[in-house]
């Protein structure tokens, strides 16, 4: 055995090239968290808060104004709810129930939206975790070159694609108007970032352990599913939930490739048309917005536990 | 299947009735549970002559978005029905960047309800409208006038036909404060402008009162109150001609004519003793919502706001709107008195990007008087059909409005911004606009900004 | 009721074949690069972990680009070859200027806030109690649409001249509160052009403290504690320890988050429509290509985006460069 192998496998804590799975990846990085020193002060804890503070403040205004009626919402600030409060829930039941004969009721909006975005996160996510790999452990000539033309693109404005893509969905696939052609579409246009988010933390895996099985025999497909993968399951539930948050919270895309009807449209469109023609119903705003914030805060939650734990990548070298 | 048939049911009742379709196995798509248009139950001799089609479906696109989506898809449930043709209704706020980008990709809608001619006409240029079929052409000759035909129609052929209307220019106010101070709703533009004068100096002693409350801000559209403004005065005072050169792009902004329209809108919204009652000086128009402009009104810290027709449904449902109800309103006045009777308004157009003969039905249909009657009764909008019953209207105003529209001696002319190309009516002037009330440009170098930018 | 459950039903199905289907194909193309022969496997390999990602971003990104660059030469409709007349158009455009420099402003003082503020919140808060909670509540703009963003800032900048009413602004009710004039923030330039990247700087971080928390546990617990026991103060360990280790993610996250501020149009467009001299770029090249279908017009202010990416980009080759000398 090498001195690699050996060094690899005290990282992973078990034998290089064994088939049966790795173990779960907590393990491993329990190992990097033992207890760690307070690098806090009262000084940083109060700045701190007083950050989160600020950066809470203008919601929780929202979250009060979502509560009033249109009126109060028109003629004094949101703060006075304290020294005179009063309570409405009728934001809240004309954006939930005020079905009509155009608007089913915002469940099938929100049975939309799922659709379309729990593909539309792994998709990419899982394309961008392949393509990461190649670009940061495979080499070959112009791989330098390729990634940084992937990482430009991510300065493409999606609106300059809209027209070519509809035109392929439309013309040559015919699947506009339909969950696929949306998936694609997020998929596409969330591929670049999540690829260069990707390569990050997948080039700082320490080449030792990747070398290691090399040695070992295992071939790039074996080395992906057994090192890369468990390795990276922070990262990839981090940058997971921002790929979710974006398509949850797009309009144009879905609206372009959904086609906006009812029966693949997402919550995002029916929000929109809440207001009504010429704006007459702004007071709906804020519980609307509340009523969409929901889900991704559902997954930032429990997501959360995943990359708290910390990234294994980024460490040994500076 | 099921979500088509969905999509119709209205109330709870209907959608037991729809369950019980369901449950019944009586799925047929066509079948209409109760959800009856303009009376009751589908009486489908009306619609036999638009034919009988089944399994079609047509998509119609549009802006038009809850309370007034819901009663468009009422007013054709029953022709639907009948008709054996699928209804897919979509509304989006993006409509006008979204019609480009699906007309250029070629997966344009069959049909879609346009407000801005200027886009309808761009659009037909492009090449992507089909030409409006016979019977829609015959139906606009026989129940619309003259100008509202031209809208849509390009180098002689005729494309789109109107739907519904609105009138632009009104003045609200409130009765009541009328009554009280004793002021007289005003004959003429000078008249108006000696009202608001007194106004101004009877309100002193309240710090927030001015005679007129104004907002332009509107998202990416702020500064559109602004141009509804200048039309008006354009109009009255430079006369019907000059407007339609002035839309062309013949006539400058710098000319005379449109420069001496452009300063007596300034008389107003450029005097701070005159503007903004309880938001502020003159440079709060550009702050205030469109949407709160009026609602100073309602709390005695102004006398008038100028707005269009459908400003009525946003009063919301405490206030009633009447001759002596809470607020009501009078429109623009003339230059000077016994000029003929002219008015700005908007309307919306249906274009067909399919020729196929269920969309033709469809588009029939929309141009008809039958339509026009379904859709006026249930309330909330107007149409300057003329085979329209005016005493189907909502309300006063919607009455009063039908009835401006519908006289042969009315000189309509359609919102200007709209007409004229997307570079200025929905750019320049609006930003044009809001840089003047704000005070960074002056009357000339405002005129000169806008003409520098329309496309020739 | 029951038409909700079976149409919903209907539609999982429709997303779990998909799903289905997604997995059989990447699973397959994996399982024959897996056994492709041993000549030429590398070469296979390679192809099945890049081919998916390429094809898709050379059909959707690429070609669109090429097709704007394209654009860029021709006029409103995109029909007719109008040689640098566009650019001409955009050089001569007093506003542009101003479009310009408030993208420059934009793009240096936005990553540069948000990765500063994003930073200190996830050391002071590391290991801290609560870190879940604090953690969620500057990550909770990030979630939140643009339009829900716009909606509460507006509500912050609202604006009532004094004199005209209460105040229903926050921001102009402080003002108020300790004796100052309220003002139209978004509508007195060039500070209003500060006051919309507040917003963006507002949801940005949140975005730059996930990555660089987690980035900050990356960081071996060893080299801290050597440090410590080195005598070295909470800053010295900040400074010589930390920074050091998540340099790469730094280097990310400022790198994302310019880019994502060169595209922004969202909040510039809801908020001030790019009027009161608050426009940027992104916004201007929506303006023209999609408002008033200036093909042409908007194309080149895509094409001035792609230039304005350029720096960026070779910033990042040159960092790469040195990690691979470092490997």
């Amino acid at each position: 055995m090498t001195d690699a192998t050996k060094q690899a496998e005290d990282k992973l804590d078990r034998p290089l090239g064994q088939k049966n799975q790795p173990k779960p990846e907590g393990e491993v990085a329990r190992t990097f968290r033992k207890s760690k020193e307070k690098l806090t002060s009262p000084w940083a804890t109060a700045a701190a808060i007083i950050i989160a503070v600020i950066w809470t403040i203008p919601t929780f205004g929202l979250l009060v104004s979502s509560f009033r009626t249109a009126s109060e919402i028109r003629s004094t600030g949101w703060w006075t709810w304290f020294v005179n409060p009063s309570f409405t829930l009728q934001n809240y039941n004309d954006v939930l129930f005020g079905a009509g004969a155009s608007s089913e009721n915002l469940g099938s909006y929100f049975v939309n939206s799922l659709v379309i975005a729990i593909p539309a996160a792994l998709f990419p996510i899982a394309i961008a975790t392949m393509a990461a790999y190649a670009f940061a452990w495979i080499k070959f000539r112009g791989s330098g070159a390729l990634f940084v033309l992937v990482f430009a693109l991510q300065i493409v404005p999606l609106q300059m694609a809209l027209v070519p893509l509809l035109q392929i969905f439309s013309g040559v696939l015919g699947i506009s108007g339909t969950f696929p052609a949306v998936w694609i579409a997020h998929t596409i246009f969330g591929l670049p970032l999540c690829i260069f988010l990707l390569h990050n933390f997948i080039s700082e895996i320490p080449g030792e352990v990747i070398e290691a099985a090399r040695v070992d025999g295992a071939n790039h497909t074996q080395i992906f599913f057994r090192i890369i993968i468990p390795l990276s399951l922070p990262a990839l539930a981090s940058i997971g939930i921002f790929q979710f948050l974006w398509v949850w919270n797009d309009l144009l895309v879905a609206l372009v490739f959904s086609g906006g009807t009812a029966d693949v449209a997402p919550l995002t469109q029916r929000l929109g048309e809440l207001v009504g023609n010429f704006g007459r119903f702004q007071e709906r705003l804020p519980a609307a917005a509340f009523i969409s914030l929901i889900v991704p805060l559902i997954v930032f939650f429990s997501l959360q536990r995943y990359f708290v734990r910390g990234l294994l990548a980024g460490s040994t070298k500076g | 299947m099921s979500s088509t048939l969905r999509r119709r049911v209205l109330g709870p009742a209907a959608a037991i009735g729809a369950l019980s379709l369901v449950l019944a196995g009586c799925a047929a798509d066509t079948e209409e549970p109760g959800a009856g248009g303009a009376g009751g139950d589908a009486d489908c001799a009306e619609y036999e002559q638009y034919g009988s089609f089944d399994g079609e479906t047509v998509e119609i696109f549009s802006t038009i978005a809850e309370v007034e989506a819901d009663n468009l898809e009422l007013s054709w449930a029953d022709f639907a029905s009948c008709t054996g043709i699928t209804i897919d209704y979509v509304s989006s706020q993006e409509f006008e960047t979204q019609i480009n980008v699906r007309a250029q990709a070629g997966d344009a809608p069959e049909l879609a309800i346009i407000p801005q001619p200027g886009l309808l006409q761009r659009l037909i240029a492009e090449g992507y409208v089909v030409a409006a079929p016979d019977s829609v052409e015959a139906n606009v000759d026989e129940f619309w006038s003259e100008s509202w035909k031209s809208y849509g129609t390009v180098d002689g052929e005729f494309y789109a036909a109107p739907l519904m209307a609105s009138v632009k220019g009104y003045v609200w106010y409130s009765p009541a404060d009328f009554e009280e101070n004793g002021y007289e709703v005003p004959a003429t533009w000078d008249e108006m402008m000696a009202l608001t004068e007194e106004m101004a100096a009877n309100g002193a002693d309240n710090a927030a009162y001015r005679p007129w409350c104004v907002g332009f801000a509107s998202g990416d559209a702020t500064g559109w109150v602004g141009t509804d403004w200048v039309e008006d005065a354009v109009l009255r005072f430079a006369g019907p001609e000059a407007y339609d050169q002035w839309v062309a792009g013949d006539l400058t902004f710098a000319s005379p004519e449109i420069t001496e329209a452009i300063e007596l809108v300034g008389d107003i919204l450029l005097d701070p003793a005159y503007v903004n009652g309880g938001f502020g000086g003159a440079e709060s128009i550009v702050s205030t919502t469109f949407q709160d402009g009026g609602f100073p009104i309602l709390e005695g810290n102004c006398s008038m706001h100028h707005q269009a027709s459908f400003y009525e449904a946003q009063w919301g449902e405490d206030v009633t709107v009447a001759p002596d109800g809470d607020i009501w309103a009078f429109l623009t006045p003339p230059a000077a008195e016994g000029d003929p009777f002219a008015v700005t308004g908007g309307g919306e157009f249906v274009a067909a990007f399919s020729e196929d003969e269920a969309t033709a039905a469809v588009q029939t249909y929309l141009s008809s008087d039958l339509w026009a009657n379904n859709r006026v009764a249930l309330g909330g909008v107007i149409s300057a059909n003329q085979g329209l019953d005016a005493s189907l209207a909502s309300s006063e105003l919607a009455v009063q409005s039908i009835e401006i529209l519908q006289d042969p001696d009315t000189i309509f002319r359609f919102d200007a911004s709209d007409l004229m190309p997307a570079a200025v009516g929905a750019g320049s002037f609006w930003t044009g606009m809001t840089d003047w009330v704000l005070g960074e440009l002056t009357t000339d170098q405002m005129t000169a900004f806008i003409d520098g930018t329309f496309p020739r | 009721m029951a038409d909700f459950w079976t149409d919903a039903f209907e539609k999982f199905g429709v997303m779990v074949v998909g799903l289905a289907a997604f997995a059989v194909i990447v699973g397959v193309l994996l399982f024959f690069a897996d056994r492709a022969p041993k000549k030429g496997r590398d070469f296979w390999q390679l192809l099945a972990f890049v081919a998916p990602a390429m094809l898709l971003l050379l059909v959707g990104l690429i070609y669109p680009a090429i097709r704007t660059t394209y654009l860029a030469f021709t006029d409103r409709s995109g029909n007719e070859f109008v040689g640098l007349r566009n650019f001409e158009w955009m050089f001569t455009q007093p506003e542009i200027i101003t479009v310009l420099l408030n993208t420059v402003v934009w793009v240096i003082v936005v990553p540069l806030l948000s990765t500063i503020f994003g930073l200190a919140y996830a050391v002071f808060i590391d290991k801290a109690h609560g870190e879940k909670i604090l953690k969620s509540l500057v990550f909770l703009p990030m979630a939140i649409s643009f339009v829900g963003a716009s909606i509460i800032w507006r509500f912050v900048y609202e604006y009532r001249e004094q004199g005209f009413g209460e105040q229903i602004g926050i921001l102009n009710q402080i003002i108020v509160w300790v004796g100052g004039e309220p003002q139209q923030f978004l509508q007195n330039s060039p500070w209003n052009t500060f006051f919309l990247i507040v917003v963006m700087v507002w949801i940005q971080t949140g975005f730059a403290m996930v990555l660089l928390s987690a980035a900050i546990k990356g960081v071996p617990v060893e080299i801290v504690e050597a440090a410590r026991l080195d005598g070295a103060n909470a800053w010295q360990q900040f400074r010589n320890v930390t920074l050091p280790g998540i340099r790469g993610t730094l280097v990310v996250v400022i790198t994302t988050i310019s880019i994502a501020t060169l595209k922004v149009f969202d909040i510039v467009r809801s908020m001030t429509a790019g009027q009161f001299g608050t426009s940027v770029v992104a916004n201007e090249m929506y303006t023209q290509a999609f408002r008033r279908a200036e093909i042409g017009q908007g194309s080149v202010l895509a094409l001035t985006l792609f230039i304005m990416v350029l720096p960026i980009v070779i910033y990042n080759v040159r960092v790469m460069r040195q990690q691979k000398e470092i490997r």
